[in-house]
């Protein structure tokens, strides 16, 4: 399962995401599919973790002085972690880069963040339940074949909690500050 | 041996015809902007595989506007379109875009439907099968990914049982644009009356951010109030004094627009003195405005590079007397005089001849717009045709934020609820708004009258909210 990740375009892909990292294309060539997964996610986290902790909850919950709201552009908000985060997909999506990731959840306050694969499924779970350990598994797709990985995604600052356990439409009203909210899923495709 | 001549002489002429045809007809195909020469356009339309849309009619016999590769297949056909509409799209926070279906969780999805590509829903030179905006699925269409496993009534059982091909009646979804439609904006705007207690549309701005506009020649124009003595027609020159009068009676010659500034435009090849410039010299001061009349209906053909449109091309009913017309910017505006208030109303009666445009003269609307004419009532306080169809909206670029006039007529037409929030809902509340343009007949009629129909959106996401509420009263004990 953990094979190489060796093509070419990728490892170009690659160097852009591991620019901050002192590493560079001679590396990812030789990288296997869980370790460049696990690369992207460690920027993804950092990322995701210093906009909720040093934006969003900062000047929301902290400072008070700019609200977070998922009508951002109406509301003249900030745009909430979550949407920050799928935007940030999105774009990369656009590119045609060689790997989609998102944020999903077994309590999803959008629906279309539901786990949906099999894989997404029981990655979801087994995340919850032991977070320290992320979830690999390859899964076929559309007729192609893509190494998954899921990571625990936590809540990192008193603002996921907040706005989860309060939002109409949460389906779970009880999450505590360090608890494993959902996942991040990354797919590499194998071919 | 006469004979055998004849017959030889007849499979040569046989032979060359042939040949001539052919080349012609390759000519006519092949041959770039075949579509705009009067010789080749009739071996072009040969190779029309069928009508086009009323969105793209106009241009249909541009082939390579869309087609730029012969040989590209779907994905050249995507960029044709993205080219024209994707910024729209993105300006709309499209609910469906791309990235959403080329994520490989949604394959199964794809394979019931492939949204990655708009025409698998918006297939061109199909007349017979092309509904309201250029749609070529069934109506029930959301029932591919909305059904079964993930039926919507699942997710809100006030929507169980309800039938797919209504999903998309106006004031409920839209696959595209939902900014006027949303849950949460919907419940923001649900006690608001007919008629807001402040009506106006928002005002212009062009004289305010004309110094920030990038690329406005203040080098040779610096704003100042020009006179009659300071036109710079060419010595030699008879030059009308009623063109003179009317110029100096325009914000052009309050802002030191002198007469080369248009008839001399750099477009126009600079040096030349042009008698009647076209859009291009527009651009020089008025690039978005321009851009969105060559986006829009009224100047698609001059941005493909064919003749201007004229009023007999058209498919919606057009005054007799107007069919020969060219469209271009002093069509509306009229040349020197460029009255927006004449643009905004007879501008568009001139030539428009449908029940709607006829209507208007007799609505509520127009009687506001007398009143603003009159002086009687405030500035913004009146309905034209231009109000709601080239409607003033907040424009932003990397350089200026501005009020701008959006020339692109069909910007906000299809689906209606487009109009909703930059147009009806500077006047009207949001509940009104969806029941008056929901109402065919009414919208016809040009809103002489009540609604007669009512959108159950606003009711359904009150409903919801009540319940919500009471689910977590009982859950917090009370």
């Amino acid at each position: 399962m953990d094979k190489t990740y060796g093509l070419k375009k990728t490892a170009c892909m690659m160097v852009t995401v591991f620019a901050g990292m002192g590493a560079g294309a001679g590396h990812a060539k030789d990288m296997s599919f869980k370790e460049v997964a696990d690369a992207l996610h460690a920027v993804m986290e950092a990322d995701r973790t210093v906009y909720t902790r040093l934006i969003v909850n900062r000047l929301q919950n902290e400072e008070k002085v700019i609200k977070a709201s998922e009508h951002w552009k109406d509301e003249k908000a900030l745009v909430l972690p979550a949407q920050m985060f799928r935007f940030g997909a999105e774009m990369v999506a656009e590119k045609k880069a060689n790997f989609t990731y998102s944020l999903l959840s077994l309590w999803p306050i959008n629906k279309q963040n539901a786990a949906k694969t099999a894989v997404e499924k029981d990655g979801l779970k087994a995340v919850a339940a032991k977070p320290e350990q992320p979830y690999y598994q390859t899964e076929t797709l559309g007729g192609k074949k893509y190494f998954t990985a899921i990571y625990a995604d936590r809540a990192v600052a008193q603002a996921c909690i907040a706005c989860h356990n309060a939002h109409k439409d949460s389906p779970r009203t009880d999450f505590k500050l360090g608890e494993t909210m959902g996942g991040v899923v990354i797919r590499l495709p194998m071919k | 041996m006469a004979i055998l001549t004849s017959r030889k002489a007849l499979w040569i002429y046989w032979g060359v015809l042939t040949l001539a045809i052919g080349a012609y007809l390759a000519l006519g195909l092949l041959t770039k902007g075949a579509g705009s020469d009067p010789w080749l356009k009739p071996a072009r339309v040969l190779f029309l595989p069928g009508q086009t849309s009323h969105g793209h009619y106009q241009i249909e016999l541009a082939c390579e506007s869309c087609h730029t590769d012969p040989l590209g297949g779907k994905d050249v056909l995507q960029d044709a379109c993205v080219n024209c509409h994707g910024a729209e799209l993105k300006e709309a926070d499209d609910k469906h875009p791309k990235s959403k279906f080329t994520d490989p969780r949604n394959a199964d999805r794809v394979a019931r439907i492939d949204a990655t590509n708009c025409v698998t829903c918006h297939a061109e030179h199909k007349p017979e099968i092309t509904a309201a905006m250029g749609v070529t699925v069934p109506r029930n269409f959301c029932a591919h990914c909305h059904s079964g496993e993930n039926d919507i009534g699942k997710e809100r059982p006030s929507h169980a049982g309800m039938d797919f091909g209504t999903c998309a009646d106006a004031g409920c979804h839209n696959f595209h644009d939902n900014r006027a439609l949303y849950e949460d904006f919907l419940l923001r705007h649900r006690h608001e009356p007919d008629l807001l207690a402040k009506m106006q549309l928002p005002a212009r701005d062009f004289a305010a951010v004309v110094r920030e506009l990038p690329g406005y020649p203040a080098d040779r124009y610096p704003l100042r109030q020009l006179d009659a003595g300071g036109a710079d027609a060419p010595a030699g020159m008879q030059v009308d004094q009623g063109i003179v009068r009317d110029w100096l009676a325009t914000a052009h010659a309050r802002a030191g627009v002198n007469c080369s500034a248009c008839h001399q435009a750099p477009a126009d090849g600079g040096a030349r003195w042009t008698d009647h410039p076209d859009h291009k010299a527009c651009a020089g001061c008025h690039q978005s405005e321009v851009k969105g009349f060559l986006a829009g209906k009224h100047g698609m053909r001059l941005d493909q590079g064919l003749p201007a449109m004229k009023p007999g091309m058209a498919r919606l009913a057009m005054k007799a007397g107007a069919a020969d017309k060219t469209l271009g910017c002093t069509s509306c505006h009229g040349a020197h005089r460029f009255d927006t208030r004449r643009a905004a109303v007879e501008g568009c009666l001139a030539c428009h001849n449908d029940r709607h445009s006829l209507a208007y003269r007799m609505s509520p609307h127009y009687a506001l717009w007398l009143k603003e004419m009159s002086g009687e009532a405030p500035p913004g306080s009146g309905v034209a045709c231009a109000s709601c169809h080239l409607p003033r909206i907040a424009h932003k670029s990397d350089d200026v934020s501005r009020m701008l006039v959006q020339h692109n007529q069909n910007d906000n037409l299809r689906p209606s609820e487009k109009m909703i929030r930059p147009v009806c809902m500077n006047c009207h509340g949001l509940g009104f708004t969806l029941d008056a343009l929901a109402d065919p007949g009414l919208v016809a009629g040009n809103f002489n009258g009540r609604p007669s129909r009512h959108v159950q959106s606003l009711d359904m996401a009150e409903r919801r909210e009540r319940e919500l509420k009471e689910k977590k009263r009982g859950r917090n004990g009370g």
